[in-house]
């Protein structure tokens, strides 16, 4: 067996494998959870000691999609043929679908809300990172300080103004309202970040692009993008995980239109009884698209810094 | 293919002047080359023409016309960056590539292909040129980032040491073949080195920067020979001229000579006053001498089979030597 400085041994594998295994079970034993109850029935949702074998249904996804009232006696009596399965599946337990819930609806303005304010949060915290790496701004650590102090204190408890001034600027319960405060929120953490990776990038490259007949923002778009991809997805998968899981600001600023998901699921769980593996089948769904950004992006994340061909 | 005039240049970085008062004509299709220790201002000055940095006083004219305000790409020059600065997510192909697919060249890609098929053969580069430009040595990515320049066709080249990292051998190919493109095109090249060989082999026009000033410009043989000052003197000569006090030999000195330069061959051996060996070192093409006199060290050159040994005496005596004053200015 070859001996190496950088490799690490097989014990040292072996032990980073036994870590990472325990971290990720650890972390995925609720989530296992709640996919398992999104498939169970009600009462086995409920049952106790917690069933680990059971009989998987899509009740609670029917549940979730559907609004429904309890059949009258006469209805119930009625023979159907043709019915579809979810109308069957509803049946059983005596119900009867009337419509679609609000859940895709709150769904949907989740992916907007979410994605919009992470895309301007990206693209703004872009732009300014770049020009405090690049050029000379006056007061340039000051502003950089004060861009990082809103992050200081929990952005609830600038809710009572935030709440006053959306009412005043009818910006309530409004899309680009939401849009425009997780994009407030997430611009400090995207400053900050991009400007770190982009001061990582010797100016030389973009010398050598100005030279080479580019204008300044051709150099920006050609030479220095495509090296801060790496920074600048990951710092999206941050501001996108933030303004996709907030909760408090969403109960405060939305009711209707513009509600996003989090507020909205636990509103599911019924009046009469507790619908859990609706709520679950709901946070299921909810999961997905994060899950996906995250691993569309994973390529970027894994690629690590590249080492440049600048001699130091 | 240009001429570049510097006229009465000045940059500071705060305190630190880089650039004082820097007047230079380069010449159209001259190739002009910069020698300086490190600080001198050397990139600074190719800095100022390429336009990444504008002087704080003084101007730029490229055939006549100031280039102040203009951008780099602009003022269609090439360079090849002390640091290589290849662009690091992009292939040895697609570096090469780069400048002639700009905005300002717009190249159609059979020409870009011929072009970079040629740059590359003569850089020895062609075998590499699918590699990440990451993955190549410190001397492959120096002459990629000499093949980015040598692509174009601009008004000046400007190139900051280019073969600095190179061996021996391929540094030796490299001087003859850039000497050969730049004669054979008539091209325009402002050239930075501290290679001696380079300097003297290469250049139509020597140009000496001491602390951000032009201390001396001419061509090889006229600061080697006639050089203005001992700074001026130091830069050329393998081994380096020596410095020794003016009335150290017999013989008249003129007046206010402070000090005297012998280049070896200023140094007569066989007559005049007695040395003595105190090393010899046998480079193979020549041996280098290195003699105490009279409580001075000098070094110069002798005969490559010189039987002389550790100790023996050999008389030696100046020839047409170089006098300073005071200051380090030439007499005589
Ligand atoms: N961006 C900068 N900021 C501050 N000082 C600088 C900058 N660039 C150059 N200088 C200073 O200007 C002077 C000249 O620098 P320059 O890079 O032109 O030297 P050089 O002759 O190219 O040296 P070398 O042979 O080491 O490359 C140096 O004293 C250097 O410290
Ligand atoms: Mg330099």
């Amino acid at each position: 067996m070859s001996f190496s400085v950088t490799e690490p041994s097989h014990g040292q594998k072996w032990f980073a494998g036994i870590l990472v295994v325990g971290y990720a079970l650890i972390t995925l034993l609720p989530l296992l959870w709640i996919v398992a109850t999104g498939f169970k029935s009600g009462p086995d949702s409920i049952a106790y000691p917690p069933k680990i074998a059971f009989e998987p249904t899509v009740e609670g996804y029917v549940n979730l999609f559907t609004t429904q009232t309890r059949l009258s006696n006469e209805a119930k009596a009625e023979p159907v043929d043709d019915l579809p399965w979810y109308e069957q599946l509803v049946r059983e337990r005596g119900n009867t679908i009337v419509g679609t819930s609000r859940y895709s609806e709150r769904f949907f303005n989740s992916i907007i809300i979410g994605f919009g304010s992470t895309f301007f949060a990206i693209v703004l915290g872009t732009a300014a990172a770049y020009a405090f790496s690049r050029f000379k701004v006056p007061l340039k650590d000051d502003l950089l300080f004060f861009i990082l102090s809103t992050r200081m204190m929990p952005p609830i408890a600038v809710a009572i103004p935030i709440f006053l001034m959306f009412r005043n600027l009818g910006l309530s319960d409004t899309h680009a309202g939401m849009i425009l405060l997780y994009t407030a929120v997430n611009l400090s953490l995207s400053v900050w970040l991009i400007n770190g990776f982009i001061d990582e990038i010797p100016i030389e490259y973009e010398e050598a692009a100005l030279i080479d007949g580019y204008t300044r923002f051709q150099a920006f778009y050609k030479v220095v993008l495509p090296q801060a991809a790496t920074g600048i997805a990951s710092t999206a998968i941050f501001c996108l995980i933030f303004a996709w899981n907030e909760y408090a600001f969403a109960v405060l600023l939305t009711s209707g239109t513009a509600q996003t998901a989090p507020p909205f699921i636990p509103t599911i769980i019924g009046v009469g009884g507790q619908d859990w593996p609706a709520v679950a089948a709901g946070a299921t769904i909810f999961l997905v698209p994060v899950m996906v950004f995250t691993i569309l992006l994973r390529k970027h994340l894994l690629r690590g810094i590249t080492f440049g061909a600048v001699r130091k | 293919m240009a001429e570049i005039v510097l006229e009465n240049v000045t940059k500071r970085f705060g305190d630190e002047v880089a650039l004082d008062n820097v007047s230079l004509t380069i010449p159209d299709g001259s190739f002009v080359v910069l020698l300086g220790p490190t600080g001198a201002g050397k990139t600074t000055t190719l800095r100022m023409i390429s336009g990444l940095d504008e002087p704080d006083s003084g101007d730029v004219f490229i055939d006549g016309h100031s280039i102040l305000g203009q951008t780099p790409a602009q003022r269609n020059v090439a360079m090849v960056f002390q640091q290589y600065s290849l662009y690091p997510h992009l292939t040895v192909r697609q570096n090469l590539e780069f400048p002639l697919k700009s905005p300002l060249l717009q190249t159609p890609q059979a020409e870009i292909n011929e072009k970079v098929k040629a740059v590359s053969e003569v850089l020895q580069i062609a075998h590499k040129l699918d590699n990440k430009a990451t993955a190549l040595s410190g001397g492959e990515m120096q002459r990629v980032s000499i093949g980015r320049a040598l692509v174009r066709s601009p008004n000046i080249y400007l190139m900051d040491e280019p073969l600095s990292s190179l061996d021996a051998k391929l540094r030796a190919d490299l001087r003859i073949e850039l000497k050969r493109i730049q004669a054979n095109s008539g091209q325009t090249l402002l050239y930075v080195t501290h290679d001696q060989i380079e300097a003297m082999t290469m250049a139509t026009h020597i140009g000496v920067l001491d602390n951000g000033k032009l201390v001396q410009f001419g061509s090889p043989r006229e600061v080697y020979e006639n050089p203005v000052s001992i700074y001026s003197a130091s830069r050329l000569g393998q081994p380096r001229i020596n410095i020794l006090p003016a009335d150290l030999f017999e013989g008249d000195c003129p007046k206010h000579a402070k000090s005297i330069g012998l280049r070896p061959e200023q140094i007569n051996q066989g007559k005049g006053e007695d040395a003595y060996v105190t090393r010899v070192e046998h480079l193979g093409d020549q041996t280098r001498l290195h003699l105490k006199f009279k409580e001075h060290d000098l070094i110069t050159v002798t005969d490559a089979h010189t039987p002389l040994q550790y100790g023996e005496v050999v008389k030696i005596q100046p020839k047409e030597p170089f006098f300073f004053d005071e200051d380090g200015a030439r007499i005589v």
